[in-house]
């Protein structure tokens, strides 16, 4: 089907495509050095973890017991201390203004209390404004009180029953390794959605697309054109993101590479059919620029991405199952975390290769017409 | 010389107003990105860990086991969605992803706990999702805990000596809605006020209507406060439209003062406008302008600002990057406003740096923009 002609063809738009990518040094440095930044920026920034929460400190006792207590707190490294005061409307205050996150307030006659009938009371106070950060913070700080009354109270010096943790496939729980993995899903899409869909439009603008309408190439042969060039930059910015999440982060990698290899091309397809999909409801640049952000931001925050699917209400659960960012994750993490093959992860190919397929060819149909 | 005519202001804005106008998608997606934003964030995403689907190995078969599992049971955290035989079974449960926690009770459980030894459980934990696997331990590790304390004080006569009293402030349920929602105002202004202008100028250059911008006798500052005026209309509305569906939507506290919000939202909006204009202007070429957007604007207003991820346990030189990431002091604001209440007395720092903001972006997009052809 494909002749000498055919693919002489498409490789003269591709090549007219890559010099016009590459014309411009600081598109094509950006092309290779974004995708890096980006990992870099999610490799540290997303972490849930609640350490060194800043806490705010009023001590009216000001005794030996007290300053026990916020040892306690702060010897963990949960809590630090940021301020001090006497007065509790710094305390107040720093909660308002955000320098801290808890508050401590330790009531004159702490330690004479500790001995007394109704034992002594310490104020913990949380700013409820980070929700996330205030329930792990207060989960950790009542744990650390409670541990250090039952000291106190001489029952024991330990707990009678012992919680020993063990995590599968991820045994130090560094959410970097869940992460980072995911990181290359949403690169590879949003660089093949913007990519493809500017270059497309680009040329609508330009009037420069009538040109090639008229030329000898079919209208297969244009999209393969069109397409292609963006598919190899985004095969090189995988190989370049992975090697920086192996070597730099040092992500396990268990798995087989050339199944995730095989698992972006596939899902290579649905990012490129999606640029060309919106290239053709897309009258300007600008249009397909929010367009794909559109599209972009349902499809990677619907994937599991970040938030687990498991805790999305069932509706939007239902909708993860058409999404191919969900499958490729999956297949992704599988292979890095857990050293996956084929016989467990097919039905993920199954569906990124259905999905791919079908919206390449849905988009190329519209190419066809809106074209002509 | 005049540097700002009226009517020569008045033509820019007017022609950059019906180009929008013509464009009636970039408008509709200005208003409509905001929404999806707000309905995604506001129903579908959550970290709440709830109905964690713990599976129970007991050896034990105590009463102590079975006491242990009905609080595990009414702590409304985790559902024992079944009992497994052997501890070895863990592992193909996990792989099927039915099951997120295994716990288990060893046969000497009850036996060690009347003797007074540490009577050991074990947490199996699928951490392949490490946020979600911190969590779950977290809240076994919780539960556990408050058992053990009862059991250690039960029979005896001790009473703790120290309680500690807990309340949260702002959001005093902890709901993470409150949480997200200023936040998400803030987020959406930056992101959405870098995208709309980032291509403006780049966009004159491709098609060589700029050379006739040049032409005429418009200066930089009437091009740029031109461009500025229409998307400053679109921003505020977005500002004001997400508060509302927020506070109507999701119930979402507004304790502070609408005005204030308005007018900081205002100043972080010139500063949001001229900085993509500055890279607009800088670019020359609407691709490469979308992605200097996306690093410079786009990530950090998402990861870097506080949005969702604690700037505290960031890296040092990371930390150090966010105090130059304008949507955090933005996000100070929206959540002061919204959830605290409190005024300028209290943000007024952040209100000068806002000030700084909009000077610098202003002034970035008008020395950068050259009227004059390459």
């Amino acid at each position: 089907m494909m002749s000498r002609d055919n693919i002489e063809r498409v490789r003269g738009v591709v090549r007219k495509e890559f010099i016009q990518i590459f014309r411009d040094p600081r598109l094509a440095r950006v092309v290779f050095v974004a995708p890096v930044v980006q990992l870099l920026m999610f490799g540290y920034a997303v972490s849930t973890d609640v350490r060194f929460t800043a806490s705010f400190l009023v001590d009216h006792d000001r005794t030996a017991a007290s300053r026990r207590l916020v040892e306690a707190l702060t010897s963990s490294e949960y809590f630090r201390i940021v301020g001090r005061s006497e007065r509790p409307a710094d305390l107040v205050r720093a909660l308002e203004r955000g320098s801290a996150r808890v508050g401590i307030e330790i009531p004159a006659g702490y330690a004479r209390d500790l001995h007394a009938p109704g034992g002594a009371r310490v104020q913990l106070l949380f700013d409820g404004s980070n929700s996330n950060v205030a329930l792990v913070a207060r989960g950790y700080a009542e744990q650390i009180v409670r541990d250090h009354a039952i000291q106190l109270a001489g029952a024991a010096d330990r707990q009678p029953v012992e919680l020993r943790e063990r995590a599968w496939f991820n045994p130090g729980l560094v959410s970097r390794n869940y992460n980072v993995p995911g990181v290359v899903g949403l690169l590879l899409l949003l660089l093949c959605m913007l990519l493809t869909s500017l270059a497309v439009v680009r040329e609508r603008e330009l009037g420069t697309l009538e040109q090639l309408m008229v030329s000898p190439l079919t209208p297969g042969e244009l999209i393969a054109g069109k397409t292609i060039p963006f598919g190899l930059i985004a095969i090189v910015d995988l190989l370049i993101v992975m090697s920086v999440a192996v070597l730099w982060f040092r992500i396990p990698f268990v798995g087989n590479p050339l199944l995730v290899l095989l698992a972006s091309v596939l899902y290579l397809f649905s990012g490129l059919g999606l640029g060309l999909l919106i290239s053709t409801i897309s009258k300007t640049q600008q249009e397909a620029f929010l367009s794909s952000f559109l599209v972009l931001m349902p499809t990677v925050l619907l994937s599991g991405f970040m938030f687990p699917v498991t805790s999305m209400p069932a509706v939007f659960q239902w909708f993860t199952l058409l999404n191919p960012v969900r499958h490729y994750l999956e297949i992704v993490r599988a292979v890095f975390l857990k050293g996956a093959g084929l016989s467990a992860l097919w039905p993920q190919f199954v569906a990124l290769a259905l999905m791919g397929s079908s919206i390449l060819w849905f988009a190329s149909t519209r190419f066809h017409k809106t074209s002509r | 010389m005049a540097m700002l005519n009226r009517m020569r202001l008045g033509a820019v804005v007017r022609k950059e107003v019906l180009q929008l106008r013509r464009d009636t998608r970039s408008l509709i997606l200005a208003f409509v990105l905001p929404i999806i934003l707000l309905v995604l964030f506001g129903y579908a995403i959550t970290w709440d860990v709830r109905h964690i689907r713990t599976a129970v190995v007991d050896y034990d078969r105590s009463p102590q086991s079975r006491d242990l599992l009905a609080t595990l049971r009414a702590s409304g955290y985790f559902d024992l969605v079944r009992e497994l035989p052997r501890a070895a079974d863990a592992a193909p449960a996990f792989e099927r992803r039915d099951v997120q926690l295994v716990l288990v009770i060893p046969p000497d459980f009850s036996a060690d706990l009347g003797a007074g030894r540490t009577a050991r459980l074990q947490a199996l934990v699928d951490g392949a999702d490490a946020n979600t696997a911190t969590i779950v331990l977290a809240y076994a590790q919780g539960t556990v805990q408050a058992w053990s304390s009862r059991v250690l004080l039960r029979g005896t006569r001790l009473a703790l000596p120290l309680t500690a009293e807990s309340r949260v402030w702002f959001n005093e349920e902890l709901v993470s809605r409150n949480m997200i929602v200023p936040g998400l105002v803030a987020v959406i202004i930056a992101i959405i006020a870098s995208m709309l202008t980032s291509l403006t100028i780049a966009r004159e250059w491709e098609r060589g209507t700029m050379e006739q911008l040049a032409a005429t006798p418009v200066t930089r500052i009437e091009v740029v406060a031109g461009k500025l005026i229409p998307y400053l209309v679109i921003g505020l509305t977005d500002v004001v439209m997400s508060s509302a569906l927020g506070v109507a939507l999701f119930k979402v506290p507004f304790r502070g003062d609408s005005a204030l919000l308005i007018g900081l939202s205002f100043l972080f909006l010139c500063g949001a406008l001229g900085l993509g204009m500055f890279i607009s202007a800088v670019a020359r070429s609407q691709v490469l302008a979308t992605q200097l957007t996306l690093i410079t604007t786009f990530l950090p207003a998402f990861l870097l600002s506080g949005f969702m991820f604690a700037i505290e346990v960031m890296p040092r030189p990371l930390q150090a990057v966010t105090y130059l990431v304008p949507a955090r002091y933005f996000l100070v604001v929206t959540r002061g406003i919204f959830l605290k209440g409190v005024g300028l007395e209290v943000l007024w720092g952040e209100a000068l740096l806002m000030v700084a903001f909009a000077a610098a972006g202003l002034a970035l997009a008008v020395r950068n923009f050259r009227k004059e052809i390459a």
